[in-house]
This record gives C-alpha cells, sequence and structure tokens, in this order.
C-alpha cells in the first residue's frame, strides 16, 4: 500500500488558506504515479458545491485524485449529493476505514 | 473479530470542535467491524473519559437535565467500549498521563487507563495503520 494515500481535508478554503497545501499534495504524489483519494469532510466539503473554488477539486479529479465527500457532512449543511461539482462524489465516511484498514497512508488535514 | 487493528491519536477536547465527533463516527465504524481499535487521547482529549462529566439542564427551553439529555463524551466512550466487544473487538484508551496532571481529569471511566507517548508508539507499531488527528 506504499503507492496509495488518503488525504482527509476536514478544512475549506473560505476559511483556510492552507488547505492549498493538501491539494498540492494530493496532484503531487498523483504526478509522482500514486494512487491518491481526497476525502473532504466537515468543511471541507463546502467547495463541492459548484462554484468559484470547487474548479480546483475538480482539476483534481481530471488529474485522476479520486475526490469524495463525505455524505453525512454533506447533509449536516444542506448540500445536496447529487449535485456536487464536476468530478466529486458523495461517499460515506466508511470509505476512510476501508483505506486504513488496508493499510494505504492516510493523512488528516 | 478480525485481525485488524487501527490506532487513532486524539487532540481536541470535548466540546471544541467537528473533529470530534468525525473521529467518534471513525471509531464507531471500526467497532461495529469487531476491530481491534486502540486510541491514544493526547492534550485536551484527555478531557474525553473525565468521569465527573455532568449533564446539565437548559433554562432557556425550560428543560430539565433529563429532557434535555446533554450528550457526554465519557458515555460515547463507554457505548463505543461495549460496541467493539458486542462485534468481537476491544477499544484501548490511553489517556496521556502528563496532558491529565495538567488538567486534573486523573478520574476518567473504566475501561481507559493512563500512559505516556510510548503506548502511542507501541499502538502504532502493532497496528496495520494509524491516524493522527491533530488541532490544528
Amino acid at each position: 500500500m506504499k503507492n496509495r494515500y488518503l488525504l482527509i481535508a476536514s478544512r475549506d478554503p473560505y476559511a483556510s488558506k492552507d488547505i492549498d497545501h493538501c491539494y498540492e499534495l494530493a496532484a503531487n504524489l498523483r504526478d509522482e504515479g500514486r494512487v491518491v483519494t481526497l476525502f473532504l469532510v466537515q468543511n471541507g466539503v463546502l467547495p463541492a458545491r459548484p462554484s468559484d473554488l470547487s474548479g480546483r477539486l475538480t482539476a483534481l479529479a481530471e488529474r485522476g485524485v479520486t475526490v469524495l465527500a463525505d455524505d453525512f457532512s454533506l447533509a449536516e449543511r444542506g448540500i445536496d449529493g447529487t449535485r456536487l461539482a464536476a468530478g466529486i462524489s458523495p461517499a460515506p465516511l466508511d470509505v476512510v476505514v476501508d483505506q486504513l484498514a488496508a493499510g494505504v497512508r492516510t493523512i488528516w488535514h | 473479530m478480525t485481525d485488524t487493528t487501527l490506532t487513532f491519536a486524539l487532540m481536541d477536547p470535548p466540546y471544541e470542535n467537528a473533529r470530534t465527533a468525525t473521529a467518534f463516527r471513525l471509531l464507531d465504524i471500526a467497532a461495529r467491524r469487531g476491530y481491534k481499535i486502540n486510541v491514544f487521547a493526547y492534550e485536551g482529549a484527555v478531557s474525553l473519559s473525565f468521569s465527573r462529566q455532568t449533564a446539565h439542564a437548559n433554562a432557556v427551553h425550560g428543560r430539565d437535565a433529563a429532557a434535555e439529555d446533554h450528550p457526554l463524551p465519557k458515555e460515547w466512550i463507554a457505548a463505543l467500549m461495549a460496541e467493539a466487544r458486542a462485534a468481537g473487538g476491544a477499544l484501548d484508551w490511553v489517556n496521556c498521563g502528563l496532558c491529565v496532571d495538567e488538567r486534573g481529569v486523573g478520574e476518567a471511566i473504566d475501561g481507559t487507563r493512563r500512559g505516556t507517548p510510548a503506548d502511542f508508539w507501541n499502538f502504532a507499531v502493532a497496528s496495520n495503520n494509524t491516524l493522527v488527528i491533530p488541532t490544528k
């Protein structure tokens, strides 16, 4: 599982500029050929709504990063999981436990 | 019972951040699967298992303590331990001793224990994976 990474993004770009580093890390790892999942949780799901800031997530998806948004966090914030920006899919938190159990290298941001 | 062991390091104190709720959700999923779960509570997270947490009334809304049914993290931890056992797994909860002393929260619920960062190291070495959930 050394080739697989799970990045958990709990912050949103409206309140935290350092989320940029998390997105950049996902892009860089992918560019190096790693298998990367970016899992958005808590306020990290806010840019999953189609908006000016969702473009970065869509770009990551186009680059080959799997971008998932916690369905519970979406529901808490009234975001319709069927109307997310391109490249982003809703997913249960079980995905994180699945990948932890599989030994995927996991970083919380 | 599975042979999967996961370790989590928590740092947030109760009632402060959504990270705690997410951490408990992760623990709940792992417990239901019968995993062996290790938690190292560091810094403010040592207060999560403080046994003297008390539910309170809500005078603004005219509810007594029973009606308010205020959630207490110590009860969530106890429930997670029971849930893990029922599924054939286990939850081993260790509080950083120095962090406990600093905060005066030495009275923790049954099933938790006092330890040091060395416990976290040993947990991580013996686990399939480790997730650190930092404060910031």
